[in-house]
């Protein structure tokens, strides 16, 4: 029997969704519900305000205003396997502006989270591997450790880019503006503790299979 | 006055002239900083964007402290202060996702009531100070410096850390002027200097960067003035990579906290605000900072 999911999620037939994109359907309406006044995004009138007000909606594929008519559409797969989402600053200057006061940037932060759930994106996508590294230093100190983030972000995507950051570093040491040891917090083991209690109630990402090739920047890794 | 003060992650490195200036500033107005013991990281939007649960939990550890603290927590760090302001609103409109960070915090036997005040400082010396409170102590005159005054996005949006205009703010603006700066005409002054971008499309960033500077020496400003350790980092390092990427040279830009003017203002000297810590110290574009304060203001 043929699947009735085609490629990618895309419905085979017209207006028959397939178990992917039904489920990535329902786990994105529970994240725009969980936004307060997330109900509104069935307001917009398509104006574009938010796309002409993003300053960086020229280096996206699918703009602002496309996001919320590609929802509506019921096409989210096109959405989260979108630069869009990564684009995204978090200026709110969409959010600010919205005639229909619909909450555009949390959208955008809700369909992040779905995708990173479903891995949706490539191999080392920088913005995973930076937040991925980001969450490993706050387990491992409390605090951001700027110059060990850096240089393993940027190790991790490709050595080639930390090569590229020397100059630039030196001129900050000149400057005095790396510290070298990082600051590790008194209170680390609680807030550990409080980070492995919250952890319980965000959805962990749904394959477990896909979801191991986060392992190797994952808890496990810290000393 | 007493506040608690978190500095955050940036200002104890890439930061670190705003930290010195936060601190030069504050104790020139006999105000008392105390150190939020023990504070971590504020959540940051790496962190907020994927993880909401556990980026509440580990931004609301800071609110408990500072509720034990007792005193208004005064934030920099423009976007610790939009993470942890929006924190707030989260535990106040999102009972479910309260409980949950409650019951985290439970675990490191921290309880809080989300009642304490998160404030950027330069709401602070608008409301707690004012301009004329600032000018009654001043000790240096601004008069000469043109500035491109740089609010950036997060104190801006999605809320407002000063009673001011959205598309427009001008509170910056007005306390500089209030010390004898000429703020320019600075139509970017909310636009966004691409934030973390410059890790992860950096190309996307260093064209906002070009814009922001651009903008401003169209208006022939001194510097630009941020708010913000991101902003005034990107804005510096995005311009030195320009200069050593395309040949063309062109002196850059300096880039300054207000806090750093607002102290040398008040008679701090250059090193007690970090100048020292900038690519370009402005020592050499306003000779006046390098000189004795006097009274005359």
């Amino acid at each position: 029997m043929p699947s009735a999911t085609g490629m990618a999620g895309l419905p085979a037939e017209p207006g028959v969704f397939g178990k992917t994109e039904r489920e990535l359907h329902e786990a994105f309406l529970t994240e725009v519900d969980r936004i307060p006044g997330g109900e509104r995004l069935r307001r917009c009138i398509q104006c574009g305000t938010c796309t002409g007000s993003c300053p960086v909606s020229y280096a996206m594929d699918l703009t602002p205003r496309e996001v919320v008519a590609y929802f509506r559409a019921g096409a989210i797969d096109p959405i989260l396997r979108s630069r869009t989402i990564w684009v995204c600053a978090s200026c709110y200057q969409c959010t600010t502006r919205c005639p229909a006061n619909i909450k555009i940037t949390e959208l955008l932060y809700a369909l992040k989270r779905v995708s990173y759930d479903k891995q949706v994106f490539p191999h080392r996508f920088p913005v995973y591997v930076l937040s991925e590294t980001f969450v490993q230093q706050i387990k491992k100190y409390g605090r951001n450790h700027e110059a060990e983030l850096l240089r393993k972000y940027f190790l991790r995507t490709g050595i080639r880019r930390l090569f590229k950051q020397v100059p630039l570093a030196s001129k900050l040491w000149q400057r005095g503006r790396i510290r070298l040891r990082p600051q590790r917090i008194k209170g680390i083991d609680g807030l550990r503790r409080i980070i492995a209690r919250a952890e319980q109630f965000d959805r962990p990402p749904m394959h477990e299979k896909e979801a191991g090739r986060t392992r190797e920047v994952g808890y496990e890794a810290i000393g | 006055m007493d506040y608690s003060y978190y500095p955050g992650c940036s200002l104890h490195s890439t930061g670190v002239a705003y930290d010195d200036s936060m601190r030069a500033t504050f104790a020139a107005l006999d105000a008392n900083l105390v150190d939020l013991d023990d504070w971590n990281c504020c959540g940051a939007t790496a962190y907020m964007s994927v993880k909401e649960t556990v980026a509440c939990s580990v931004s609301a550890r800071n609110l408990a402290l500072a509720e034990q603290a007792g005193l208004d927590l005064v934030a920099p760090c423009s976007a610790c202060w939009c993470v942890l302001n929006k924190t707030l609103k989260f535990m106040h409109e999102l009972p479910e996702l309260r409980q949950n960070v409650e019951d985290a915090l439970q675990e490191a036997g921290l309880t809080c009531n989300f009642e304490t005040a998160v404030r950027h400082p330069l709401e602070v010396l608008i409301t707690d100070f004012g301009a004329e409170g600032l000018a009654a102590r001043q000790k240096r005159s601004l008069n000469g410096l043109r500035v491109a005054c740089y609010y950036g996005c997060q104190i801006v949006r999605p809320a407002l850390a000063t009673e001011d205009d959205a598309e427009i703010p001008m509170a910056l603006d007005e306390l500089l002027a209030g010390l004898g700066a000429t703020p320019v005409p600075y139509p970017p002054k909310a636009r966004c200097c691409g934030g973390m971008l410059v890790a992860t499309f950096e190309d996307v960033a260093a064209k906002l960067c070009d814009e922001l500077v651009d903008w401003a020496r169209v208006e022939n400003a001194d510097c630009i003035v941020t708010t913000c350790p991101l902003c005034h980092a990107n804005l510096e390092l995005l311009q030195e990579k320009a200069a050593s990427g395309n040949g063309a040279e062109r002196a850059p830009l300096p880039i300054a906290y207000f806090t750093q003017l607002i102290g040398l203002a008040l008679g701090c000297t250059p090193e007690q605000v970090g100048l020292d810590h900038n690519f370009v110290p402005l020592t050499h574009e306003f000779p006046a900072f390098t000189e004795a304060p006097s009274h005359a203001g």
